[in-house]
């Protein structure tokens, strides 16, 4: 990854609005959306921003046929996006799960708001298993990065954006009204990843296509290099197997993750988006009092950083895990550590207050690291 | 002596797909591959099958060809008219299930932002490909797996009329019933695809073809019979025409 180029200017901005920043960087001028709290600032920015860049906004009638207006799009080889909050991400499964099936690549922003149902229309984390394991049906994967600041959401829509086009597969960003909300300096650094390779199965139109070869796209598993016998079932299975295999070579290179004042950690708290920042301050409280305490951050939410989390279970660090829900990403944590070491939680009950807009803060955090440890 | 042919496969369809005998969906493909051969449009042309018994009808074309989700296929057709800043012709070709049931608010919209695209819907009256259940369209008193005593409007409401209801929105160019019973509607229906297919080439707004259909093996009847129940009671219940046709909206 190099820095390509950076606008002289640095900008004041919210989370929601890097999203913008971020996908125009990324050479994406095609969005399209649905009004849903807390990320209505996404889609009113690209409303303003995408028509003066030769770009497109369009509002669909609803979640279901926004997302369906990207599986689209992303079947012409364009770069797409749309972004959405939890109860809305909630209508694009079944369109997501065909992109991923179809091989489509595109970007979903999901801005997470409270639930189940409707919820509240403040932040939360309880979306992580939903966008981890494939909110749609068959199985599929995805990546997904969790942004814990504006400077941050506006590079992981960049690299979204690379990830998509090089696995021809739907890439998720989840965020929190609280990361999305949050104003904050911004300098856009517009980021070079590398060469991609070439659309040539995207539908423009026979004419379009070098030798005038046709294109198909059907709503169900389907091989990079379409034949059209594809269409006899008989290679269903096939392409089943292209896509695990596939999958199977994302969650061995694509993750990533971010450690803090790991080295020595006693204890280990893991944690991503609002309640990362939360966590970093609570580190920094408990080596103020000369507490052995560092902090690990997934980028990827999956994949998941398994191997570095074992390894240290290994050497006997222990584990707390922080996330504003009932305990999602725990699982993961316990999967990784194999029982060889306590995994503590602090969670959405443990907030400062009841109220849709309780947090959980640092205090809460340091405290249960100190009861693990027995200080 | 020298042969000559008089009768064919239309020359933009090298496959065929089967069919349940006395269908007429060869015939909407048929005169789908004469339409874009004879529009001379198959280099920019996109076409978009529905979920249920037309999700193939654009594969048999050598033209690029897409299966959609069930109900989505405008929705799939507006996000791919936009991406390509307007440049493809795109038609989709569902079913009356697909279209006026789980597809009826991604139609209404469509046409509601006046999108540059052409549906054609093929009303058979019930769920073919499912093995014929009960459809908006399908007929009081009709029987189906899931009407097993008839349609009762009590229960189950009154068939849709799709191209009426496109009538009242602005943004429709252009809407319209035909059948397939007989060579002069052929004609008829070949004559209202192409007119849809040019208000979407001349910018003018949404255009919608609906095409009366049989389904003889779900309806459980001899293909002669379906044809005389389609004249009898679905032509009885749907009237042909043009509902709206215009060359501006203001």
């Amino acid at each position: 990854m190099v820095v390509k180029a950076v606008e002289e200017e640095k900008v004041l901005v919210q989370g929601n609005e890097a999203i913008g920043w971020g996908a125009i960087a990324a050479d994406c001028l095609h969005f399209y959306g649905y009004p849903i709290t807390p990320q209505n600032e996404v889609i009113e920015w690209f409303a303003r921003e995408l028509p003066e860049r030769g770009g497109r906004f369009i509002q669909g009638e609803s979640e279901m046929a926004v997302m369906n207006m990207l599986v689209g799009a992303a079947m012409t080889g364009t770069r797409v996006m749309t972004s959405t909050s939890s109860v809305g991400f909630d209508l694009m499964q079944e369109s997501l799960s065909h992109s991923a099936g179809a091989q489509l690549p595109c970007v979903i922003v999901n801005v997470q708001r409270g639930g189940p149902g409707g919820g509240s229309t403040q932040h939360s984390q309880m979306d992580y298993l939903q966008v981890t394991r494939g909110g749609g049906n068959g199985g599929y994967k995805n990546v997904v990065l969790a942004p814990t600041s504006a400077q941050e959401t506006f590079e992981l829509m960049q690299l979204a954006f690379y990830l998509a086009d090089k696995w021809r597969n739907p890439t998720i960003i989840l965020t929190d009204a609280i990361v999305g909300q949050t104003a904050e300096i911004l300098e856009r650094k517009v980021l070079d990843f590398g060469p991609l390779p070439d659309k040539d199965w995207a539908l423009r139109g026979k004419a379009q296509q070098k030798e005038g070869k046709r294109n198909i796209s059907f709503c169900g598993p389907m091989r990079k290099t379409f034949v059209i016998t594809d269409l006899l079932s008989s290679t269903w299975l096939l392409a089943v197997k292209e896509l695990g295999e596939k999958w199977e070579q994302m969650e061995k290179t694509e993750v990533r993750y971010e450690t803090y004042k790991t080295e020595d950690a006693q204890l280990i708290v893991v944690a991503f988006g609002y309640v990362a920042r939360v966590s970093r301050k609570a580190v920094d409280m408990a080596r103020s009092e000369g507490i052995k305490v560092g902090l690990l951050r997934p980028i990827t939410l999956w994949p998941f950083p398994y191997d570095i989390i074992r390894e240290k279970a290994r050497e006997g660090c222990k584990f707390l895990v922080a996330e504003d829900n009932l305990g999602q990403m725990l699982w993961d944590v316990r999967y990784a550590v194999e029982g060889r070491s306590d995994v503590g939680f602090v969670g959405i009950l443990d907030r400062h207050n009841t109220s849709p807009g309780g947090m959980i803060l640092p205090g809460r955090v340091l405290e249960e690291t100190k009861k693990m440890l027995g200080v | 002596m020298e042969k000559e042919k008089v009768y064919g496969r239309p020359k933009l369809m090298p496959i065929s797909i089967a069919h349940c005998p006395g269908c007429t969906h060869g015939l909407v493909e048929k005169i789908l591959a004469e339409v874009i051969d004879e529009m001379g449009i198959g280099g920019d042309f996109i076409g978009i099958g529905g979920v249920g018994c037309g999700m193939g009808t654009f594969v048999v074309m050598d033209i690029d060809a897409i299966g959609a989700p069930h109900g989505p296929a405008l929705a799939l057709g507006t996000g791919i008219k936009h991406a390509l800043f307007e440049k493809p012709i795109i038609v989709t070709a569902q079913g009356d299930g697909d279209c006026a049931a789980i597809g009826m608010g991604y139609l209404i919209n469509t046409a509601v932002r006046a999108e540059r695209l052409t549906c054609l819907m093929v009303n058979n009256g019930n769920y073919g490909t499912t093995g014929g259940q009960m459809a908006p369209t399908t007929l009081i008193g009709q029987v189906t797996t899931t009407s097993p005593k008839g349609r009762d409007p009590k229960r189950f409401g009154y068939p849709v009329h799709v191209p009426e209801i496109l009538a009242n929105i602005k943004g429709v160019a252009y809407c319209a019933r035909t059948v397939l019973n007989s060579p002069a509607n052929y004609t008829r229906t070949k004559k209202y695809v192409k007119t849809a297919i040019q208000k979407q080439i001349d910018d003018v707004g949404f255009s919608f073809v609906e095409i009366l259909a049989v389904c003889p093996p779900d309806w459980h009847m001899k293909p002669i019979e379906a044809l005389e129940f389609l004249e009898e009671k679905t032509m009885a219940e749907f009237p042909l025409g043009e509902f709206k046709n215009v060359d501006h909206i203001d």
